[in-house]
């Protein structure tokens, strides 16, 4: 197995990712989108981890925090999107313009 | 030494490669394309699925578990309960994205940062070989998060509380201020 091919299916995934927060409307999708590009850059720390065999594991670890931090992002991203959908009756982004001048 | 397209397909763990990645790129796609609401989010259980077997490939065990038991058992039931609740058009399609005027240039934009990726790790790393199938024990990895790295891992559990609480007061319905 060479180093590259885990890099490039991890680059895939993030351009993927960010086409889906490009293009997406729908407020829970953009959030999906962001999963899949955090799970890219987890990966990639994965990978640079069990190529360096770094003794501290530094990679692993970090992909662990970044799993904790994005189950946290989500909750709070739900909730935030459950207020707005209940004052706004929309979770589409488009029609969110409230702070336009 | 040089690896060339018929020394990467002589090894067998390869093949294991394709066939995890195959399906978890298209799973990844289909999960920003798709028309569907509850398919774009199931495709995305597919798509973590995938990574979590990479993961498995690269002897990283307990962070394959992890993505399984956080992402897959949690996260993707909140994202379905965030589905339901704000009245997504389940179960038909519909216009979920942008049209043509911003597809084309999210595409193009994407289509060039994965080029710039792909160029610059195929300049940098293109011919180094990864060792597979050294598991790292999950008792190691406990010993380094509750020894070296236990003060990030405080930071983190004061995140999450934070975020609980955060969650539950922005969620909840406030009577008196409704009335």
């Amino acid at each position: 197995m060479t180093l590259v091919q885990f890099l490039i299916v991890g680059a895939a995934l993030f351009s993927m990712g960010l086409y889906g927060v490009i293009t997406r409307k729908n407020a829970v999708l953009i959030l999906a989108s962001v999963e899949l590009m955090l799970a890219a850059v987890n990966i990639n720390l994965v990978t640079f981890d069990v190529y360096l065999q770094d003794v501290l594991h530094s990679g692993q670890i970090f992909s662990l925090f970044i799993i904790a931090l994005a189950a946290a992002e989500v909750g709070i991203g739900i909730a935030i999107i459950l207020m707005i959908f209940r004052n706004q009756r929309t979770a589409d982004v488009d029609e969110l313009t409230l702070m336009k001048g | 030494m040089t690896v060339t397209v018929s020394d990467f397909f002589r090894e067998s763990a390869n093949w294991a490669f394709l066939v995890i990645a195959i399906p978890t790129l298209y799973a990844g796609w289909r999960t920003v394309s798709s028309n569907n609401i509850v398919r774009a989010v199931l495709y995305l259980v597919v798509a973590l699925g995938g990574s979590a077997a990479l993961f498995f490939m690269l002897g990283a065990e307990f962070v394959g578990w992890t993505v399984v038991l956080v992402y897959i058992g949690a996260v993707i039931i909140l994202f379905l309960i965030g589905i339901m609740i704000t009245r997504a058009p389940l179960g038909q399609e519909a216009d979920l994205s942008h049209d043509r005027n911003v597809k084309a240039p999210a595409a193009l934009l994407s289509t060039v940062m994965f080029g710039v990726i792909t160029w610059g790790l195929l300049d940098a790393f293109s011919n180094e070989a990864i060792a597979p199938f050294e598991p790292t024990s999950t008792n190691e990895l406990s010993l380094l998060i509750f020894d070296r790295f236990v003060i990030p891992f405080e930071v983190v559990s004061f995140v999450l509380l934070a975020a609980l609480i955060g969650g539950i007061a922005l969620a909840r319905k406030d009577e008196e201020v409704a009335s």
